[in-house]
């Protein structure tokens, strides 16, 4: 194990460390002595004169001529071309402040500590908020000097921390390619997938982006994710067959419930759920057969029954429509008769209903079939469904609530009459 | 932006000659300046702005000079990219130490809310540094600290990391009297169940309602009662604020009322006075009045807003929930709720944040629920949100239970990955497989869910529960209380083995003299990874409780909805 230790002492500690370095170090045992620390210790101003001066003055030329006088020291870099291993690159990090920083600063540089294992196999346990630094100059350096990157690859491999730093940075400058290389090279197929999946955020136009996805069906994604992503593909392949037909309709001004409603936005890459309230809204009635049809997205997508009743009931609740509101709840069992039954709780149903504004006899209706007495309860005297709330105390012969209930009514009405007639059954055998 | 509100303003910067000041984005400026000067964070995507704005000036013909300044430092990371685009010699750099920003008397921000995803999803530890360096500039003003404690990967790695610091910088720090003498520094990790739950105390619900930005609010019209909307700084300098923010939102009316017919009964004395009194009363106390009649009429806006909001989202029945999954029954119940919250497509922030609080709680969701709500979120909030169901996932905040996979198999599964002798050392980068994490265990270890008889008296609290209606003691603050009771780790053997360790505990050699006693009972409280409103509110009554004074120091400001919103991923 080797230490690498740089602080504010630098010039005395990296000698140290330089020196220590040539025990594991190759060759180029001369070439070592050649590398020139500034002499300035880091965060004097000097060094920072002399690092604005560099930096600023400096074009991309003279730039690299300095890169390369501090690698000619190194003239063994190049000609290793095959047996690299990231502790012959840790030579490449010493004359570091004559053109870059490394993450060293003024401030920074000040007791930057890490920990770089070199012995062979073993992993990298690095400690310091530098690695990441450190990887990047070498990954550049040898992306620029050697390629294949797979021996990097192979180093790396052992060296998690630095392979997160890697991972993250090549996310952000979006080196795509580089990053689905290495992410393959890790047999993370997964993460190539989603890589590259991810990728369709960035396409505007949706021709192409549709096309985009279809692509990615095929990718290493797990079986549940591919299902989601034929899925995506799917909806998105509707959604512009949908948004074309309505457009036309509603530029040729014929179609009611578009004259009515006019669209406010289109309907691509809305979520499946959105796309379902929309086509409850503007193609309710349409068969099966057809691509906008609600039923043909049910089963397309496979959508439960709650969803779809929920939004149905949304959509239908939003446009009044209380018969389409009562059919979806009906159901006629073999004999014929019909009953009411929902897949969601009728208290939903009565709240969806109240914040389209519904009259109070259908809500009425509905308050009465919520099977909870107490939500029931509540719910009727939250929207004044007197009918209901006189009924339940009636029902729960309780003689004090319904005789409070009488001042919440309008005087004079049906309702009042209909307190008092019941508070005047001497047949009713209160419990209070 | 906003950091710099609380520094300087545009005056200040217009005495030295600044022009006009521009958000770095992505779109070409149009300005006749012959200097442009960049106060930016060390961020890729900056770089990209900044290098086309050079280019674009470079291809219309323009000669400007650049300048980068870097907060709090510089990665060479954007060196690199501004190299690339071929614009690093046309800039200059440099740096701004800034590290610190108090946000009131007791709470210092870092400001960087980035640390969170970067360190705990992507595993970079770029900004630990800057973590180190608010610790050594801390240490210097008001150290030296003569115990520090801490729990997590990350709190580890920040220490030690100071400490260096502290060792090669030539400190002057001896005989110096400590004004703070404890630290506690802490991974976000340890506890994301607080984190993730509902805030009721008063300054949290503002956050969450509002959204707190380095401590200030926009109040909307629906707040004012008028068509402006104003911005207010909400510290301890506010009269009133300062009084509720801690309280439980169900005891702030009735003070904020109380308050308003004390202040009706002020001005009211008017009536009787006469010309002499009434003069000294207009400038003396009519001042003092007016203002607080404003910051009052204020706050009861704001209590009004979110009142209406919460009505609104059934919020009722979201606690119950909530409680539900924290104290471990119901589980089947607020399952279903999540996936009814789901389908009527409530809201994606919400409806992720409960699903983490029950993957959290539950050690993972059993698959079948896993499947079946990850299957309705998508398709009520989208299909790319596979992406965010893929960063939660490894981030450990929700997961599946795989009921095959015992430790052991893990550490055989990573060791194929790592060519490492020592098989079976899980590495960093793969410690979320292998993280469980056993709340129930921990809470029941801790006490965390209080035994009630009758009602628990949120006007006068006894515990720190209050902070969530005495259903649940937040477990960051229970920790520290129970170290610095104990001074020491001893006796939570078995809840740091639930925790999965990581914990630390060192005592500095201390001076000569035994440290004065006032500065023991000062801890500054490091949390990695961002700090909420609630556990500040508990540590503050755990401090008076207890004779201690916390000051917080935090990467930023945090609640349910950044850390949600940190991990979606739908935006390119």
């Amino acid at each position: 194990m080797l230490t690498i230790h740089c602080g504010q002492n630098h010039l005395k500690e990296s000698k140290r460390a330089v020196n220590s370095l040539r025990d594991i170090v190759d060759d180029d045992d001369d070439d070592l002595e050649k590398v020139s620390w500034s002499g300035d210790p880091v965060g004097s101003i000097s060094w920072s004169i002399k690092e604005t001066a560099s930096s600023s003055t400096s074009s991309l030329e003279s730039r690299d001529s300095s890169l390369q006088k501090g690698y000619s020291s190194y003239s063994a870099f190049p000609k290793q071309a095959s047996s690299y291993s990231l502790s012959s690159l840790f030579k490449g990090e010493v004359p570091h402040t004559q053109f870059g920083q490394m993450g060293f600063s003024s401030t920074v540089s000040r007791g930057n500590h890490f920990i770089l294992a070199f012995s062979a196999g073993s992993p990298c346990t690095v400690l310091s908020p530098l690695c990441g630094s450190l990887v990047l100059t070498c990954f550049t350096h040898v992306h620029i000097f050697l390629s294949p990157t797979e021996i990097l690859f192979q180093e790396l491999e052992v060296r998690q921390v630095a392979l997160c730093h890697l991972i993250h940075f090549l996310k952000e400058t979006s080196e795509q390619k580089l990053l689905l290389d290495l992410l393959r090279f890790l047999d993370r197929t997964e993460e190539v997938a989603l890589s590259q999946y991810r990728e369709h955020l960035n396409i505007q136009d949706v021709e192409k982006r549709r096309e985009f996805l279809k692509g990615c069906i095929g990718l290493p994604f797990s079986a549940e994710d591919t299902s989601h992503v034929q899925d995506h593909y799917t909806l998105l392949e509707r959604q512009i067959i949908i948004e074309a037909n309505d457009r036309h309709l509603e530029t040729a001004g014929q179609s009611e419930i578009f004259r009515k409603y006019p669209r406010k936005a289109s309907i691509l890459n809305m979520p499946l759920v959105t796309t379902l309230f929309y086509s409850c809204f503007y193609h309710y009635t349409e068969a099966e057969g057809t691509f906008s049809s609600p039923t043909n997205l049910k089963k397309t997508f496979k959508i439960p029954d709650k969803q779809y009743v929920l939004t149905a009931l949304a959509a239908r609740a939003k446009l009044r429509a209380w018969n389409d509101v009562d059919a979806l709840f009906t159901t006629k069992n073999w004999l014929g008769y019909t009953k009411k039954k929902a897949p969601i709780g009728f208290h939903r149903v009565v709240e969806i209903l109240q914040r389209n504004n519904a009259p109070v006899q259908v809500l009425q209706e509905y308050v009465r079939l919520v099977e909870d007495v107490e939500t029931q309860l509540n719910l009727a005297t939250k929207y004044k469904c007197h009918d209901v709330v006189i009924d339940t105390y009636r029902d729960l012969k309780d003689r004090i609530q319904l005789a409070a209930y009488r001042c919440k009514v309008e005087r004079g009405s049906a309702e009042e009459e209909k307190i008092d007639s019941i508070l005047n059954n001497t047949q009713i055998r209160w419990k209070n | 932006m906003s950091p710099l509100d609380r520094i300087a303003n545009v005056s200040i910067l217009k005495q030295h000659e600044v022009d006009k000041l521009y958000k770095v984005e992505n779109r070409p400026t149009s300005s006749t300046s012959d200097q442009f000067c960049f106060l930016v964070r060390p961020r890729i995507k900056t770089m990209k702005y900044i290098a086309d704005i050079i280019n674009a000036d470079k291809m219309a013909g323009r000669s400007r000079k650049y300048k980068i300044i870097f907060s709090p430092q510089k990665f060479y990371a954007c060196e690199m990219v501004l190299e690339e685009e071929g614009v690093f010699g046309d800039v200059s750099c440099d740096e701004w130490s800034f590290y610190l920003l108090p946000l009131d008397d007791d709470i210092i921000s870092m400001e960087l809310p980035e640390f969170f995803r970067d360190y705990f999803l992507e595993g970079d530890h770029r900004w630990i540094n800057c973590v180190a360096r608010a610790l050594q500039l801390l240490n210097s003003l008001y150290g030296p600290f003569s115990k520090a404690y801490g729990i997590g990967r990350c709190a580890k790695m920040s220490y030690e990391l100071w400490r260096d610091l502290e060792e090669e910088s030539e400190s002057d720090s001896q005989g110096r009297k400590p004004e703070i003498g404890n630290i506690f520094l802490m991974d976000r990790d340890t506890d994301y169940v607080t984190a993730l739950c509902s805030q009721v105390v008063y300054e949290g619900l503002v956050d969450d309602t509002f959204r707190i930005k380095c401590g200030s609010v926009d109040f909307g019209p629906d707040v004012t009662s008028s068509d402006k909307s104003i911005k207010v700084l909400l510290n301890s300098q506010d009269k009133v604020f300062s009084q509720i923010r801690n309280e439980h939102f169900s005891s702030v009316f009735g003070f904020l009322s109380q308050k308003s017919r004390n202040l009706q009964a002020q001005y009211d004395r008017r009536r009787g006075m006469d010309i002499k009194q009434m003069k000294n009363f207009v400038s003396q106390e009519l001042k003092g009045l007016k203002q607080e009649h404003r910051l009052l009429s204020l706050h009861i806006g704001a209590c009004e807003s979110i009142m209406k909001k919460k009505t609104k989202q059934d919020f009722q029945e979201m606690i119950k929930t909530e409680h539900s999954l924290l104290e471990g029954f119901d589980i089947r119940e607020s399952t279903s709720f999540i996936e009814e919250h789901i389908d009527r497509q409530v809201s994606p922030i919400e409806s992720l944040r409960l699903m983490c609080l029950l993957s959290i709680t539950e050690n993972g969701l059993i698959p079948k629920d896993y499947r079946s709500l990850k299957t309705q979120y998508l398709q009520s909030y989208g299909p790319e949100h596979l992406l965010t169901f893929h960063n939660l996932k490894r981030i450990g905040l929700l997961t599946e239970q795989s009921p095959g996979e015992t430790l052991t198999a893990v550490e055989s599964k990573v060791s194929k990955l790592v060519t490492d002798r020592a098989a079976g050392k899980i590495t960093d980068a793969f410690n979320s497989l292998a993280r469980k994490s056993n709340f129930r265990g921990i809470s029941k270890k801790l006490g965390l869910i209080p035994r009630v008889d009758g009602e628990y008296d949120l006007k006068m609290p006894r515990d720190m529960a209050y902070v969530f209606s005495g259903a649940y003691i937040p477990l960051s603050c229970k920790i520290i209380e129970q170290v610095l009771e104990r001074k020491s780790w001893l006796g939570l053997e078995e809840v740091l083995r639930l925790l999965n360790g990581n914990e630390f505990s060192v005592t500095e050699s201390a001076g000569e003299d035994s440290p004065a006693w006032e500065s023991q009972r000062i801890i500054l409280t490091v949390f990695l990874g961002g700090c909420t409103f609630s556990e500040i509110a508990a540590l503050r009554f755990l401090g008076k409780e207890k004779g201690y004074k916390f000051i917080f120091l935090t990467t930023a400001i945090t609640n349910s909805a950044r850390m949600m919103e940190a991990m979606i991923e739908t935006k390119a």
